[in-house]
């Protein structure tokens, strides 16, 4: 197959799969419709609303299947062929991805079925965001990002925003059941306070090393290969050191102070938004952020270093003069 | 705060608060909100030259944001004040809960509960065997299981996981260790630039060097000995798809030598520095040095040589100047800029490639004193118009000289001859020493190491009672998860596991009931 045609495939994988994560939606949007009309505590295991349910995590099984094939063939698009994280667009497939996978992987061990809608609409959501406003036909990598630490780094950063996204979201339905008074309907259903809130914690403490590996090991042994210094404390640096330190609080809290439920899932959530804003918003509201890997004396090679970032043509700014 | 305390009592009361857990906490937090405006705000050492622009664009807040240390947030007063704190709270912290782990550490499992049935994991049977055999089978199920048991009093207390704590000291530890390499690199080390035309070499040392940023301690006689020639410089250029006009890849060519009669080749790329001793060479720019003969007026070579023009944009069009002091009877400078590819788009020359394809030189000619005859530095990429001026036409615009190379042109007045011999590119590399980063990447990875134990080890206490009564003995099982995110099935389960070894290994067949 030629590059043009695995592009295409790509493309079209993307397509498939947002179709199938739409219908994967809509069982589970059946199911839950009809869930509303019994009480919480009837457990449905047959019958139209429980084949709902499994055909929802079923069809979500098969997106996944076609969003790999659509990373794997985007990764074939290029030439050379290379892992599919390069800019934006590719990053926020493969982190859908990994969001859903994680979910799905998860689902059993956790008893994440309520998720279901949830993770599906937001990867759908995503994913129609990334096709939309962040599409970029395949190019090759500039050279500072053809290294193995594109794959060590990334994919664990990936892992572990996609975990504490799943853990954040359980997060958020904590806060929510604790204000609602409702005996039907989702919130009702969705799993007891103490339980939500320790799914959220394990989520958090399995993502929280890997972050950890991530942003403070793999992270500055490629930027000291790369740039010549380990730590730079540039935007995209500072702001994976503050989700680290949220992070870090957030565990500190529950393991020291006590501080459970509540409290804890506030700081989750500033974890959460730090992590995302630093994926997504440097790139777009920081001053320095076009630019942020590109110091007063570098080249083009700083310039799209991270998958997170947009790859813009980056000046290569004069050094610092020298005397004459 | 109480208010009746004297020196000694404030003291231990201000320790007590600095090492408390939510002062650590609140300290977290704080670090990660005090590290948000050097994300914002342009940084001295990140990118100075977009700070020079800030402050341009805002002279009013500029004084103020340079009181609060805004434009090197990471070094500033109260920044350094968060870390310290957090540092000295944290030694607070550990030094206490390393005496009490070392007690625990040789303490024997704790005591039974006199009503076991009270704890959260419980379960309980009858048997018609022996308490003692009961007991000695259950001490051998739980050593089994990795426990520490002890047995007295007609029960077994079995406790585990004493390697959590472990592993939370050595996080703790190991973040200090961190922030030693950390120092190290700043004190000890040092971090250069220099500009290396193709061809030539330098050698490591900080009369070498266009920039040198030595460690507050930094000892330039511990400097390696070696000397680095850039003999050649590949660069491919992307030619089509969507990302043309970028460098695929680009290897720099260098033959090295050490000051002990070591020496070698190295085919230097992004990503892959060369090591000689502890210092790193990195390849971190390149550009085009036109190479131009300026003949004064009365036909002496006033300069000739690669002059160095540094890259505007992604094209490599590139703005230098040439200076000639010596030229006589006037001085002669030259200004201007280099295309690489020259074209004109919208009526505007400008460059479309980075590659020489069609190179051509755009120059301004100015006469005068260059500001060079009193010594004083002066950069080599600005040219002090003060006392320059500009070389005109007849037609009283400016005279610009557009030259490709091999043209010659000869200036108006008798000032001499320009000639543009050809071009040479230039290296752009970075020479730094950075001691304590094997201290750092080792202080990271058993920080990590600690974590993983800290969080996934899983400290628990079991135990188990015997009791004869009316000829048949009552067993009761519990267990006392200690770890905070505790997994209540797997307790369970493991508890469950434990009672079906124990009456499998009696063959009875009892009463129990279960109650977890």
């Amino acid at each position: 197959m030629t590059d043009a045609s695995w592009e295409t495939l790509s493309n079209q994988a993307v397509a498939a799969a947002g179709v199938v994560y739409f219908l994967a939606l809509m069982a589970h949007l059946v199911q839950w419709a009809s869930l509303r009309k019994l009480p919480a505590e009837e457990v449905v295991t047959e019958g139209r609303t429980a084949m709902a349910g499994r055909l929802g995590v079923l069809l979500t099984g098969v997106a996944v299947l076609v969003h790999g094939l659509a990373l794997v063939a985007r990764g074939m698009a290029a030439d050379p062929n290379r892992v599919p994280w390069g800019n934006m667009y590719e990053f926020t497939l493969s982190g859908t991805f990994v969001v859903a996978l994680l979910y799905l992987l998860l689902l059993r061990r956790f008893d994440l079925e309520w998720m279901g809608p949830l993770v599906v609409a937001l990867v759908l959501a995503l994913m129609m965001l990334a096709v939309i406003w962040l599409y970029d036909p395949v190019a090759p990598l500039t050279e500072a990002l053809y290294s193995p630490w594109l794959v060590i780094h990334v994919v664990s950063a990936v892992i572990a925003t996609g975990a504490f996204t799943l853990g954040g979201i359980c997060s958020v339905l904590y806060l929510l059941k604790e204000r609602s008074t409702k005996d039907r309907g989702y919130l009702a259903r969705v799993p007891g306070l103490t339980s939500l809130d320790r799914t959220s914690y394990r989520m958090h403490a399995f993502a929280f090393p890997v972050w950890t590996f991530a942003v403070l090991i793999t992270g500055p042994i490629w930027a000291h290969q790369a740039w010549s210094s380990y730590w730079n404390w540039d935007p995209k640096e500072v702001w994976a050191f503050i989700t680290w330190v949220v992070y870090a609080a957030y565990l500190h809290a529950r393991a020291t102070v006590g501080w459970k439920g509540r409290n804890a899932a506030y700081v989750a959530l500033v974890g959460l938004a730090t992590l995302w804003f630093n994926f997504i918003g440097i790139n777009f509201f920081s001053t320095t952020s076009q630019h942020s890997y590109a110091a007063p004396a570098s080249v083009e090679q700083r310039s799209s270093y991270d998958a997170g970032q947009v790859p813009l043509p980056v000046p290569p700014g004069p050094p610092a003069s020298p005397s004459a | 705060m109480p208010t009746d305390m004297n020196a000694r009592e404030l003291l231990r009361w201000s320790w007590r608060q600095l090492t408390s857990m939510r002062t650590a906490l609140v300290l977290l937090l704080l670090l990660a909100l005090a590290a948000i405006p050097g994300s914002v705000v342009p940084q001295e050492d990140v990118d100075a030259l977009a700070v020079s622009r800030w402050k341009n664009a805002h002279p009013d807040l500029t004084p103020v944001y340079e009181r609060l240390g805004l434009f090197s947030v990471y070094d500033s007063v109260w920044f350094s004040a968060i870390y310290i704190l957090l540092m000295i709270s944290l030694v607070g912290c550990i030094l206490p809960r390393s005496a009490v782990y070392w007690r625990a550490l040789r303490a024997r499992p704790p005591r039974a509960p006199r009503n076991l049935s009270r704890l959260p994991e419980h379960a309980s049977y009858t048997t018609g065997e022996g308490a003692d055999d009961v007991l000695a089978a259950a001490a051998r199920e739980l050593q089994r299981r990795r426990y520490r048991v002890e047995v007295r009093e007609g029960a077994v207390s079995a406790e585990k996981g004493y390697l959590r704590e472990a592993g939370n000291l050595l996080f703790h530890l190991s973040v200090l260790v961190v922030l030693v390499g950390f120092a190290m690199g700043g004190l000890f080390g040092f971090k250069a630039g220099v500009i290396v035309t193709v061809g030539n070499g330098f050698s490591n040392n900080p009369t070498q060097y266009d920039e040198f940023v030595p460690g507050s301690m930094f000892a330039a006689d511990d400097m390696d000995g070696f000397s680095v020639d850039v003999e050649d410089f590949d660069i491919t250029w992307l030619t089509e798809g969507p990302a043309k006009g970028q460098a695929r890849s680009f290897v720099s060519h260098l033959d090295w030598a050490t000051a002990d009669g070591d020496s070698g080749t190295y085919d230097l790329r992004v990503n892959h520095p060369l090591a000689i001793g502890d210092t790193e060479v990195f390849l971190i720019g390149h550009g085009y040095a036109p190479v131009v003969t300026i003949e004064d007026g009365n036909g002496d070579v006033a300069y000739s040589g690669p002059t160095i023009f540094l890259p505007t944009d992604a094209t490599f069009e590139s703005f230098g100047v040439i200076k000639a002091p010596d030229a006589r009877p006037d001085q002669v400078a030259l200004e201007g800029t280099f295309y690489p590819t020259f074209a004109l788009g919208d009526g505007f020359p400008r460059s479309v490639f980075g590659d020489a394809v069609n190179p051509l030189m755009s120059l301004f000619v100015y006469r005068g004193d260059l500001g060079l005859d009193d010594g004083g530095s002066q950069s080599v990429y600005v040219l002090d118009k003060s006392q320059a001026t500009q070389v005109m036409q007849d037609d009283g615009q400016p005279l610009r000289l557009d030259m490709r190379p091999g043209d010659s042109v000869e200036l108006p007045d008798g000032l001499g001859t320009v000639t543009f011999e050809g071009i040479q590119r230039w290296n752009k590399l970075q020479i730094s020493e950075t001691p304590g980063k094997l201290v750092a990447l080792a202080g990271v990875v058993l920080a990590l190491l600690g974590l993983l134990g800290s969080l996934f080890i899983r400290p628990r206490r079991v135990w188990v009672r015997a009791r004869e009564e009316d000829g048949a003995t009552a067993v009761d099982l519990a267990a006392l998860d200690r770890s905070s995110g505790g997994d209540p099935e797997r307790g369970a389960a493991e508890l469950a596991a434990i009672m079906d070894t124990l009456r499998a290994g009696s063959g009875d067949a009892g009463t129990s009931k279960e109650n977890s």
